[in-house]
């Protein structure tokens, strides 16, 4: 179980050495004995995986061809609407909630055979860089339980780092996915803004918002990737570009690929091991015939506060929808339709969550929205013509995922700003809305997992994934 | 100090929030200390840069094609049964922390 990858689970019940349930059940016997030290789970669906598994089992029995996940067990963020099963988005205001339909990307992993497990512990609506927000509990990163996994696809990260499911989806909006892999030792895809439908993910910033895959290789996220991708008339962000067989396309030859590196994602604050791990990385895939050239993100530096206006003033609309009328908490002894709005928001949401909205109606609001929102969104302009140049250059961007590895919980908690710098290097992909995987490469003397990080042009997986593919067969 | 405790009543109110003294004594000083680091934003000269709202307009489309023509592919015939049929009352009522089983219920709004 411990080094179960996807085809390794979907071949072993094809070729009837196990069956879907049996290994579900294993997963949930492992779930059972390890999640209360780690806090990966919300909510266990259990009827609803043994009930996908008996279904691949008969087609098994039958001696039927499996669809690529059949029988693999998979864990789903709970910011992912999940029909009949409790999607509560981390938050005590959807705590009851029960969905009445599928997020697009659970569907497809479905119709593809995944059997998901359940719902997995995140920062309260994806807020968070460490899912010490969520209002449920926090997770302990499985590598060392004094740290925190990450955030906010922590949940997620870490029931795929301790093996309590094969694969998983997070979402990303600042660098959710791809922090979270870094600090819990996994692979963690952020796919193009578009590229996967956000039909049935709980919006937290809109323009921002990604579904993506944490697996345990190379391999699985391009499995996964392939199931969730392309175009759904549900989303009409959702791109129409067609989808290619990133499976196949990891084998393609990296030599002679031309591999970007920034100063300005080496620069003050960046921890030496992490450094010295990125930079062996990179010299690895320069043995492997990549060329490393210089390249510039000369407006890196004011990514994080772009984003802060972005996201927040994104978020503070997408969350007015919550207002205790149709879902979610009320508040008991309000007199008034208003009062009611107020205390059910104030009971229902937690500290980062109200700071957010905060920000973002600040930023939005009158007198300021020309300061802060419209200027947030010039600057996120130069933020992406930087990769647009850097890409003329270089076919994949290679950097750390994260300044540093995992902290320890509690460490940033009160400082909401020192917080947010933990997404220094993620974020501005998110902005430009440009693929980004993080892969493990290597660890810290106190062995904690060091994340590399690969950027890649728009609509562009297939280089990143093929390149994270080569140094990850090389290591 | 950018933002004042006033400002913060002001903007709980727009958002919907009561926040607790507390929460607003702690609001002031996150709210100055994160839009102090946002400040920073002054330093580049944007006066002639367009803003980016959205990704795929830049990017998803077909760039020979101009407005919404560009996004021709996303729109469709508004159609009475769309790609998903309505919820029936029920289901759609069964997160209501209230109703009677066809409306959802608030405290009263009008006075008579």
């Amino acid at each position: 179980m411990n080094s179960l990858t996807i085809d390794a689970a979907r071949s072993a019940i094809q070729e009837r050495r196990t069956t879907a349930a049996l290994l579900a059940e294993a997963f949930y016997d492992r779930i059972e004995k390890d999640d209360p030290q780690i806090g990966a789970y919300l909510t266990l669906s259990k009827e609803r995986a043994l009930a996908k598994a008996e279904e691949v089992d008969a087609l098994a029995a039958k001696g039927e061809k499996l669809p690529p996940l059949g029988g693999v067990p998979v864990a789903i963020k709970d910011v992912m609407v999940t029909r009949g099963v409790r999607s509560t988005a981390g938050s005590k205001i959807l705590g009851n909630y029960i969905p009445p339909y599928d997020c697009t990307a659970v569907a497809r992993m479905e119709a593809a055979g995944a059997v998901v497990l359940g719902k997995t512990n995140c920062d309260e609506f994806a807020m968070g860089s460490s899912n010490e927000n969520s209002a449920w509990r926090p997770v302990h990163n499985p590598r060392d339980l004094s740290r925190v996994p990450g955030g906010s696809s922590g949940g997620s990260a870490a029931a795929v780092a301790a093996d309590m499911a094969v694969a998983a989806l997070g979402s990303d909006t600042g660098g959710s996915i791809r922090q979270p892999a870094s600090f819990c030792g996994v692979v963690g895809l952020m796919p193009t803004y578009g590229r996967v439908s956000r039909y049935g993910l709980i919006a937290f910033a809109s323009s921002l918002d990604h579904i993506g895959p944490l697996t345990k290789t190379v391999k699985d996220a391009a499995l996964v990737l392939r199931t969730i991708a392309g175009r759904d008339p549900m989303d009409s962000t959702s791109a129409e570009v067609p989808v290619p067989d990133y499976v196949a396309e990891l084998e393609k030859p990296v030599r002679g690929l031309k591999l970007g590196v920034a100063k300005e994602y080496f620069g003050e604050g960046l921890d030496a091991e992490v450094r010295s791990s990125v930079e062996a990385a990179i010299q690895k895939l320069a043995s492997l015939g990549c060329e490393v050239v210089p390249v510039s993100l000369p407006h890196t530096a004011y990514a994080i506060p772009t984003y802060y206006i972005v996201a927040t003033a994104e978020a503070s609309a997408n969350l007015a929808r919550f207002d205790g009328v149709r879902y979610g908490h009320r508040a008991g002894d309000a007199r008034t339709l208003s009062e009611m709005y107020r205390r059910s928001r104030d009971e229902g949401f937690g500290a980062e969550v109200k700071r957010r909205i905060m920000l973002g109606t600040y930023a939005l609001s009158a007198g300021y929205y020309d300061a802060y929102y419209l200027k947030a969104q010039r600057v996120r302009t130069l933020l992406t013509r930087d990769f647009e140049e850097a890409f003329k250059k270089a076919d994949a961007i290679v950097t750390p995922t994260s300044p540093t590895a995992a902290f320890k919980l509690g460490d940033k908690v009160d400082d909401p700003l020192a917080m947010y710098l933990a997404d220094i290097y993620t974020v501005t992909a998110d902005l430009a809305g440009i693929p980004g995987i993080s892969i493990p490469c290597g660890q810290t003397r106190e062995k904690l997992p060091i994340g590399l990080q690969i950027l890649g042009r728009h609509f562009d997986e297939a280089t990143i994934l093929r390149v994270a593919h080569a140094y990850e067969q090389a290591s | 100090m950018k933002v004042t405790e006033k400002d913060v009543n002001y903007v709980a109110d727009l958002a919907n929030l009561e926040l607790t003294a507390e929460e607003r004594t702690r609001m002031v000083r996150d709210l100055n200390s994160i839009l102090g680091y946002i400040d920073r934003l002054n330093e580049l000269d944007t006066a002639n840069v367009p803003p980016m709202a959205q990704v795929s307009d830049r990017y998803s489309v077909d760039q020979s094609k101009q407005g919404s023509e560009r996004f021709a592919y996303a729109s469709r015939e508004d159609v009475h049964e769309g790609l998903r049929k309505s919820l029936p009352h029920e289901m759609a009522l069964q997160n209501a922390p209230e109703s009677d089983g066809t409306f959802f219920k608030v405290p009263k709004v009008i006075e008579r």
